[in-house]
This record gives C-alpha cells, sequence and structure tokens, in this order.
C-alpha cells in the first residue's frame, strides 16, 4: 500500500509538466554552482555571482536601455523580414515564371554568410540604423521565401474556387481563402526567425552600432568581463522566453484553434 | 414580391456546349468532354443530370459555374443574360467548407455581412437543424451535418440556379435520405432552379421534376424523361419503383453505368 501511494506521489509531480519545466531548469543551475565551485575562475562566474549583477545592471538603467534598443532592431527587422518574404514567397511558390528568375538570386542569398551581408550593408549603405536592419533582414527573407513558397505550392485550389463560385472579391479570397491556408507556414518561419534574427543582430550590433545587446558584449569582452556577459546574455534570453511563451504562443494557439479538435 | 425576386427574371435558362475538349501542351485536343450538348431548363425546375462516372458531368457544371470558360458554346436565359449575371450556387462533391472558420462563419462568408445576411444565413441553418452547432468547426461535425452546412451556403444568396455535383455519395442511405428531403424542402422554398449531377437513378427519379440521361463522354444529352410524381415523394415507395423498372425496361441503352 505505501508504495503505490509513492506512486501515486511520483506521479502527480512528473503529470505536471510545469513542476517537469521548473525541474529541468533547477537541475542546469545547480550545476552550472557546482561548475563554477570546482573551476574557481573568472571565466566561468557562478550563477549567484551573475545575478547580482543583473540585478545592478538592470536598476542601473544602462542594461534596459541596450535592450530596448537590441529588440526594437530585432522587432523590426523581423516584421520587415516577415512581410517581404512572404510576399515574395507567395508569388514564386504561385508563379512559375517568377520563380524561375529570382530563384538563382535566391539560392546566391540563401547561402550567403551572414556576416558578408553585414559587412557589405555597412560598407555600402554606411554605419547606420538602416544599414543594419537591412542586413538583418536580407539574412532572413530567403529563409522565409523557402518555407512559403512550400506552402503556396500547397495550397489547395478546392477551396479557392468556393470563393470563384460564390463571386467574392480578390480582397475576400486572399484573406479568408488563401491566407489561412498558409498560417501554418508563416507561423513556422516565423518561430525560426525570431531565435535567428536576435543572433543576427547582436552580430551587426558588434560590428557597427554603438548601442544594444552586441554593442555591450564586445565591450565587455575587451574588459574580459565575463560576469557581465552572462548577465546580459540572461536577460536577453528571458526577454526572448517572454516573447515566445507570451506572443508568439498565444497567436499561433489562436490562429490553430481550428484544428486543435 | 421580395427585393430579390425583383430582380430575377423567370426565363429558362438554354445550354449549349458544341465542343469541350481538354488541351495538352502542343494546344492540340487529346479529350473531347461534351459534344453537341443542348437542352433547356424552365424556371423553378429540378432537373437531373444522370449519366455513368467521368462523362463529363462535373465538367459541365464547371462552365454552368463560370469556373471554366474555355469551350465553345452559349449558355444564357431568353433575356440573353447569363447565369453569373442573377447568381449560381454550387456544392461540390465534397462539402468544401473552410477548415478554419466556424459552422457560422463558412455560411456568411459567401454573403456581404450585412445584418440581414447574418440574420438569414442563422435561420438557413436552423432550418438544417444546425442552430446548437453554429460555433463549431467542421472538423467537430459529422459528414452529414459538413453537407448539411454546405446546403445552407449554397442557398444563402438566394440563387437563381443552383447547381450540384453528387452531393450526397458518400453518406449512407439513411443520413443521404434526410439531405435529399432537406434539400427538396428549401427547394421548394426558395423556388431556385436546380441542375443536380447524379449517377444514381433512384436518387434522380426521387429528387427530380426531370431526368436528363446523358451519354458517356464525349458527353451529349440522349434521353430526356420528365417525372410525374406528387410530392412529398418516398424513397422506397412503389411509384419510384415502378419508374424506375420501366426506365431500366425500356431504355436499357441509356443506363449503361450508372447505379440502377
Amino acid at each position: 500500500m505505501g508504495s503505490s501511494g509513492d506512486n501515486g506521489m511520483k506521479d502527480l509531480f512528473f503529470k505536471n509538466s510545469i513542476s517537469l519545466r521548473i525541474f529541468s531548469f533547477l537541475l542546469i543551475i545547480v550545476i552550472w554552482e557546482v561548475a563554477a565551485l570546482l573551476v574557481q575562475s573568472r571565466v566561468l562566474p557562478g550563477p549567484l555571482v551573475v545575478l547580482e549583477i543583473f540585478w545592478g545592471e538592470l536598476f542601473s538603467g544602462e542594461m534596459l536601455f541596450h535592450l530596448g534598443i537590441t529588440l526594437w532592431r530585432v522587432v523590426l527587422a523581423f516584421f520587415i523580414a516577415m512581410i517581404v518574404g512572404t510576399a515574395l514567397g507567395i508569388i514564386m511558390g504561385a508563379r512559375k515564371n517568377v520563380n524561375l528568375v529570382l530563384d538563382g538570386w535566391h539560392i546566391l542569398l540563401l547561402n550567403t554568410p551572414a556576416l558578408v551581408t553585414i559587412i557589405l550593408c555597412y560598407v555600402w549603405f554606411g554605419l547606420n540604423e538602416v544599414a543594419a536592419i537591412t542586413a538583418v533582414a536580407l539574412n532572413k527573407i530567403p529563409n522565409v521565401v523557402v518555407t512559403i513558397r512550400e506552402g503556396t505550392r500547397a495550397i489547395d485550389t478546392k477551396i479557392l474556387q468556393v470563393a470563384e463560385v460564390f463571386k467574392l472579391s480578390y480582397k475576400k479570397k486572399f484573406l479568408n481563402f488563401f491566407l489561412p491556408q498558409l498560417y501554418p507556414y508563416i507561423m513556422a518561419s516565423a518561430r525560426g526567425g525570431i531565435a535567428l534574427i536576435w543572433k543576427i543582430v547582436l552580430v551587426v550590433e558588434l560590428l557597427g552600432r554603438s548601442n544594444g545587446v552586441g554593442f555591450k558584449l564586445n565591450e565587455f569582452f575587451n574588459l574580459f568581463d565575463i560576469a557581465s556577459i552572462f548577465a546580459y546574455t540572461l536577460a536577453f534570453v528571458a526577454v526572448m522566453m517572454f516573447v515566445e511563451f507570451c506572443i508568439a504562443g498565444p497567436i499561433e494557439r489562436r490562429l490553430t484553434k481550428w484544428r486543435q479538435t | 414580391m421580395s427585393v430579390t425576386s425583383d430582380s430575377k427574371n423567370n426565363y429558362s435558362l438554354s445550354v449549349n456546349v458544341q465542343n469541350k475538349s481538354y488541351k495538352n501542351l502542343n494546344n492540340a485536343s487529346f479529350l473531347t468532354a461534351i459534344k453537341d450538348m443542348d437542352f433547356k431548363v424552365p424556371d423553378g425546375q429540378f432537373c437531373c443530370l444522370l449519366g455513368p462516372s467521368g462523362c463529363g458531368k462535373t465538367t459541365l457544371l464547371n462552365i454552368l459555374s463560370g469556373l471554366d470558360n474555355n469551350y465553345d458554346g452559349n449558355i444564357q436565359f431568353d433575356d440573353d443574360s447569363s447565369p453569373q449575371d442573377c447568381g449560381v450556387g454550387y456544392m461540390f462533391q465534397e462539402p468544401r467548407l473552410l477548415p478554419w472558420l466556424t459552422v457560422r462563419q463558412n455560411v456568411e462568408i459567401v454573403t456581404q455581412q450585412t445584418s440581414e445576411d447574418k440574420d438569414l444565413s442563422d435561420s438557413i441553418l436552423e432550418t438544417m437543424g444546425l442552430s446548437k452547432n453554429l460555433e463549431s468547426f467542421p472538423s467537430q461535425l459529422s459528414g452529414g451535418m459538413q453537407r448539411r452546412v454546405a446546403i445552407a451556403r449554397a442557398f444563402i444568396n438566394k440563387p437563381k440556379i443552383l447547381l450540384l455535383d453528387e452531393p450526397f455519395i458518400s453518406l449512407d442511405f439513411t443520413v443521404a435520405n434526410r439531405l435529399r428531403n432537406m434539400l427538396v424542402n428549401i427547394w421548394q422554398q426558395q423556388k431556385t432552379t436546380i441542375i443536380f449531377v447524379t449517377h444514381d437513378l433512384r436518387e434522380a427519379i426521387f429528387l427530380g421534376d426531370r431526368i436528363l440521361f446523358l451519354s458517356k463522354g464525349p458527353s451529349k444529352v440522349i434521353y430526356d424523361y420528365n417525372i410525374n410524381l406528387d410530392r412529398p415523394r418516398d424513397m422506397e415507395s412503389k411509384d419510384i419503383e415502378n419508374i424506375r423498372n420501366k426506365l431500366i425496361k425500356n431504355n436499357p441503352s441509356v443506363i449503361t453505368g450508372v447505379n440502377k
């Protein structure tokens, strides 16, 4: 009887996905702390040290400013890349000839290293905000195109025929009969997009901006201040997790509500 | 007289398709689907087209609905207006509902979405026995219920001509029968002209005022039969059985390839 009661407790604990997540989070903190204690070095500060710096930076105002700047660049580049990439993907998926013309350029851009795009943008457009955002967007657009083009090719034309038979406007046909078929593809590329874009934004900031998380990381690197690098990384990962769970997740659930039945 | 019927004529529809063929990449025709198809449907008639599978019935409906304009021929009312001018409804073989919209939205979406349209769509869905499912998604409905939504959608704009392409083909007998009765009821209320494609003889006799028998492709009308039976009819009645037997006995050649 006693053992079955134990099992019940265990089930209750592990069945709860939130407690599993917390458990996994605590586990990595413990491993980190133990490793830091064992190594006892400047290059691997423990979680408590990092938390202390994080707290200080947060209230001195510096960190929030740089986080805000970086987040603004991420959001701007993300929307530009999604809108341009989706439009190109739809046209290339729907029109064979357009695809034949653009596909070569697309493959070229898809395979250009992020660093090359960034350097060229700065060289051609100057060390300014436009160049920075353009460089980030150019890195993401080809990936969006790949996914959306595939989605457009998979469009069910039988659904579109319904709009034609009922003589609905082009706007209605596009927004209600075409675009919803692309939602899963748009969501997939948006998910991958946020992660890719914020990483590239940091590189762009490191190479040619005088603010933002990437700029600060470079500064800490030069000062060999590893604890601050950890603190900034932690802060930004926290922001991106917030975006994922509190913005992207709910939007996706809303858009795919009809499938969860 | 209501506003909607004022804008409609009472003319009959003349269908004349001299030639409809599918072309390959070299622009040479490789398949003639319809040849010299010629018939006239009076206003408000329930006209069944009966023919074997692959005889070009769906092709004809696509032409009538305006989805396919690539044919030689002419389809118009006696006053020269085309079906598209007066409103066409089309119920496909599959329900073709939008899976991301609720039942109510699926019907409203094909209207102008005024408040009258919304009231009308609720009342037409009620007629189809779907008032409890207005907020459901199509994936939550049975096949029969999905068809009922499709019927409601087809009727919502009060089309002058309603085309139906074997809409009850994959349903079991009882469900299909209920839907046939619902279709006849709503047709009698709205006085729409119906062109109903099927390959089931019994279904055609039960539903139609008239049956046009189509040949195997290239398709044309080979026999025109008027059904003089009072409504409401009963699918399993003697009368239908008698007409069926008579047709099979007297015209064995015109009903090859259909479900007897």
